[in-house]
C-alpha cells in the first residue's frame, strides 16, 4: 500500500513532448510507473519513447481511462492546463511548475476541492511510492528503497538529502510526498498526514518543514490523531526574518512561523524534533524499534 | 514586487478609493510648488519599509517658505539602510480616527483573507485579536459591498461609514485580484469629516504573476550584489557572516546555512542555485560568490535534477579564470557524482560526500568555530 499512487495507475504527462516532460516521462517509466499517454497541442498521433500523445486532455482520457495527471508547462500555463485536466475527469494532478500566479493556484485549489480531486503542487518534485514501483514527479529515482517510512516534504532537494541517508540507513520509504513550495498548494501537511494514518504500510512519518506560514504548527496539533511516530526536521533556524508581508503577515502569523514556535509545537505533540538534516534517519531507526 | 506608497495610492485612486491630494516631490523646490498647491502637507519618504514616522521619515510643512528645509531634512537621508530618493507629499489630514484594513492570501486556507480593525495605526500589530475582524473570500464568488458591510458592524462602525467601508473591501478586493497582489493594505485608513480616506497604502504584486502586469514600473529592492544574482535568476540574500555557500533548492540552502550555524561557522549569503542549474549560471553565482571575498566558499550539492559534473565544471570554469583564491570546499552527492568527483580531483580540488563533515571542514578553514 502507500498513498496517492498504486501500482499500474494510468498517468497521463501534459507537455510530454517539452525537454522536461520527455525525459521526466522517460524517468517515470524507468522507475515503473505505467505512463499511458502525453498530451501536446499539434502533435496529436505521435510517439514519445513510445507513449501515444494526444492534441488534447479530452482525447487523452477518452483513449486511456486515466484519471491520473502530471504537468509541465510554464507557470504561466499551469491554470489552463490544471482546469483541462480537471474539467476531463483528472482526479489526481501533479502540478511540477514553479512561478504559478497564487491567484491561479487559488483557482485551481478551489475547483479540485468542488471536484473532490487531489491536487499535489505546484512547484513540486511530486510523489513516489517505491513499493509500488511508480512515481509522478522529478525525483532522483535511485535514492529510493521500498519501506516503511513516510515521508512529507515542502522542499526538494532537502527532502532528497532526507531520503538518500534514510536509504543508507536500511530505511525505505511507503510514499514520499512533495507539497510544494508555493505559498498556496493543493495538500496541507494535516492532509497528507491522514492519508499516512490510514496507510498500514507506513509505520512511521518524517515531516521536513521550513520557516514561516503555520503548517507546522497546524501538523502539531493533529499528531496525537496520527497515532504514529513521527521524526521532524525543519529548516531555517540561520535564516534571515523572512520577507515581511506589511502588517497583514504579522497579524496572520501572531508569533507562529518561527522556527521556535514550530519546534515548539512539534515537540510538545510528541515528535522527536532533530536540527541537522543526519539526525534524522538514527531517529527513525529508534522509533521504528 | 512592492509598490511605492505614492504607486500604491495612484493605483487605489484609480479603482476609486478616496486618497488625499498629493504630488510627488524629488528636490526641496518641489515641495514648495506642493504646499502651493495643496496647502499644510506631509511630506513621506518613498522607501520600502514600515516605521517611516517613527524613524524620521514623515515630516510636516506647512507654508511654502518652510517646504523646502523639511524636505532637506528627509531628502537622502538614510532610513532603515534604504536611501531616501523622493518623497510625497500629501495634504494634512484631520484625522477623527484610525481603522485598518487589508487584503490578503491566507496560505493555510489557501484563499483571500480580508482583515479589518476600528483600531488601525501604528500599533495595529499589538492590538488584541478579538479586536481584528477576519472574513476568508470564497474565490468562486469574491466581494460584494455586503462582505464588508458586515465586517463594518462587527467592527461597531455607525452605518454611514459601514456603507462606504462596504464598498470600500469591494474595491480593494479588486484591486487585489485585477492586480495579483499579495498585499493590499490601509493603515491607517483614517476617518476625516466622517468619511473614509486611505491615509497610507501598501501594495505588493506576486512576482510569478508580473508577466500579465506590464504597466507597472519595476520596482527593485536588495543590495547590488543581490541585483546581481537575481539578474541571473536566482534567490540571493546577503548575510553578515564571511563563509560563502552555494546550495541547490531552498530548503537544502537554508539547512545547509543552519548546519554551518550548528559548527560555529557565519554564513556570509543565502544562494539557491536551482533545482536543475547548468554549468554558466552556476559559474556566474559561483563568481559573485568570490567577489564578496569571504573567508572560505562552501558549495553543497544534491545532485537530483542538477548533475554533479556540471557543478564541478562550473567550479573548474571559475578557478581557471577568475580564480578562487579562498579555500573552497565541495559537498556533491547523487546524479553523476563520481564524474563529478573526477572532474575536480584533477584539479586537484577535493570532494566530500556527506554534508556534516564537510560543513566541519569548511568552518575550520575559515578559523571558526568551536
Amino acid at each position: 500500500m502507500a498513498i496517492y499512487l498504486h501500482r499500474g495507475q494510468k498517468i497521463l504527462v501534459q507537455g510530454i513532448t517539452g525537454r522536461q516532460g520527455t525525459f521526466h516521462a522517460q524517468q517515470m517509466r524507468a522507475f515503473g510507473a505505467n505512463v499511458v499517454g502525453g498530451t501536446s497541442p499539434g502533435k496529436g498521433g505521435t510517439l514519445v519513447d513510445g507513449v501515444p500523445v494526444f492534441d488534447t486532455l479530452r482525447e487523452a482520457v477518452g483513449e486511456t481511462g486515466a484519471t491520473a495527471s502530471i504537468v509541465f508547462v510554464p507557470g504561466p500555463y499551469t491554470k489552463d492546463a490544471a482546469f483541462e485536466a480537471l474539467e476531463n475527469g483528472i482526479r489526481l494532478l501533479v502540478l511540477i511548475p514553479e512561478h504559478v500566479p497564487v491567484a491561479d493556484s487559488i483557482d485551481i485549489v478551489a475547483r479540485a476541492q468542488d471536484l473532490g480531486a487531489d491536487v499535489v503542487g505546484p512547484n513540486t518534485f511530486g510523489v513516489i511510492s517505491p513499493g509500488e514501483g511508480t512515481k509522478m514527479g522529478i525525483m532522483p529515482n535511485h535514492i529510493y528503497r521500498p519501506g516503511e517510512v513516510g515521508v512529507v516534504a515542502r522542499s526538494g532537494t532537502l527532502s532528497y538529502e532526507i531520503a538518500y541517508q534514510l536509504t543508507n540507513a536500511g530505511l525505505g520509504q511507503s510514499t514520499v510526498v512533495g507539497m510544494g513550495g508555493d505559498p498556496v498548494v493543493g495538500g496541507t501537511f494535516v492532509s497528507v498526514l491522514e492519508r499516512f494514518r490510514e496507510d498500514a504500510a507506513t509505520r512511521a512519518v518524517v515531516l521536513v518543514g521550513e520557516i514561516g506560514g503555520s503548517a507546522e504548527e497546524e501538523a502539531a496539533e493533529y499528531l496525537s490523531t496520527l497515532g504514529k511516530p513521527v521524526v521532524a526536521y525543519l529548516a531555517g533556524r540561520a535564516a534571515p526574518a523572512g520577507k515581511r508581508m506589511g502588517h497583514a503577515g504579522a497579524i496572520i502569523e501572531r508569533g507562529r512561523g518561527t522556527l521556535d514556535s514550530k519546534e515548539r509545537a512539534l515537540a510538545k505533540a510528541g515528535a522527536h524534533v532533530v536540527t541537522v538534516p543526519w539526525e534524522v534517519a538514527p531517529a527513525v531507526a529508534s522509533a521504528l524499534q | 514586487m512592492k509598490q511605492y506608497e505614492y504607486l500604491a495610492k495612484k493605483i487605489l485612486a484609480d479603482a476609486g478609493v478616496v486618497i488625499p491630494p498629493g504630488r510627488v516631490v524629488d528636490s526641496p523646490e518641489e515641495a514648495r510648488t506642493a504646499v502651493s498647491e495643496i496647502g499644510p502637507v506631509a511630506l513621506k519618504a518613498q522607501v520600502l519599509v514600515g516605521g517611516r514616522g517613527k524613524a524620521g521619515g514623515i515630516k510636516f510643512a506647512e507654508t511654502p517658505d518652510e517646504a523646502p528645509a523639511v524636505a532637506k531634512q528627509i531628502l537622502g537621508m538614510d532610513l532603515k539602510g534604504y536611501r531616501v530618493e523622493r518623497l510625497y507629499a500629501e495634504g494634512k489630514l484631520a484625522i477623527e480616527r484610525e481603522l485598518y484594513v487589508s487584503v490578503t492570501t491566507d496560505r493555510s486556507a489557501r484563499c483571500p483573507l480580508v482583515m479589518a480593525s476600528a483600531q488601525g495605526g501604528v500599533e495595529i500589530e499589538e492590538v488584541d485579536d478579538s479586536a481584528i475582524v477576519r472574513r476568508h473570500v470564497d474565490p468562486r464568488v469574491g466581494v460584494l459591498p455586503y462582505f464588508g458591510k458586515e465586517m463594518a458592524y462587527a467592527m461597531n462602525l455607525p452605518a454611514g461609514l459601514a456603507r462606504e467601508f462596504g464598498d470600500l473591501v469591494e474595491k480593494l478586493y479588486g484591486v487585489y485580484r485585477e492586480y495579483d497582489a499579495e498585499l493590499v493594505e490601509i493603515n491607517p485608513l483614517a476617518v476625516v469629516d466622517g468619511h473614509l480616506v486611505a491615509a497610507d497604502a501598501r501594495l505588493n504584486i506576486d512576482d510569478s504573476a508580473l508577466f500579465r502586469h506590464h504597466s507597472l514600473p519595476v520596482v527593485e529592492e536588495g543590495t547590488p550584489t543581490e541585483h546581481r544574482v537575481h539578474d541571473i535568476g536566482l534567490a540571493f540574500v546577503e548575510l553578515d557572516g564571511d563563509i560563502a555557500i552555494m546550495a541547490n533548492g531552498a530548503g537544502m540552502a537554508m539547512a545547509t546555512l543552519d548546519t554551518i550555524q550548528h559548527f560555529g561557522g557565519r554564513p556570509a549569503n543565502f544562494l539557491d542555485a536551482g533545482g536543475g542549474a547548468s554549468v554558466e549560471p552556476t559559474a556566474q553565482a559561483l563568481a559573485v560568490l568570490v567577489g564578496m571575498h569571504p573567508k572560505a566558499i562552501f558549495v553543497n550539492i544534491f545532485g537530483g535534477i542538477t548533475r554533479c559534473d556540471d557543478v564541478a565544471k562550473a567550479i573548474i570554469q571559475v578557478k581557471n579564470t577568475d580564480g578562487i583564491p579562498v579555500p573552497l570546499v565541495v559537498r556533491l552527492t547523487g546524479t553523476n557524482e563520481q564524474e563529478g568527483v573526477a572532474l575536480l580531483e584533477r584539479e586537484g580540488i577535493s570532494a566530500y560526500s556527506e554534508m556534516d563533515k564537510a560543513a566541519q571542514q569548511v568552518v575550520a578553514l575559515a578559523g571558526e568555530g568551536r
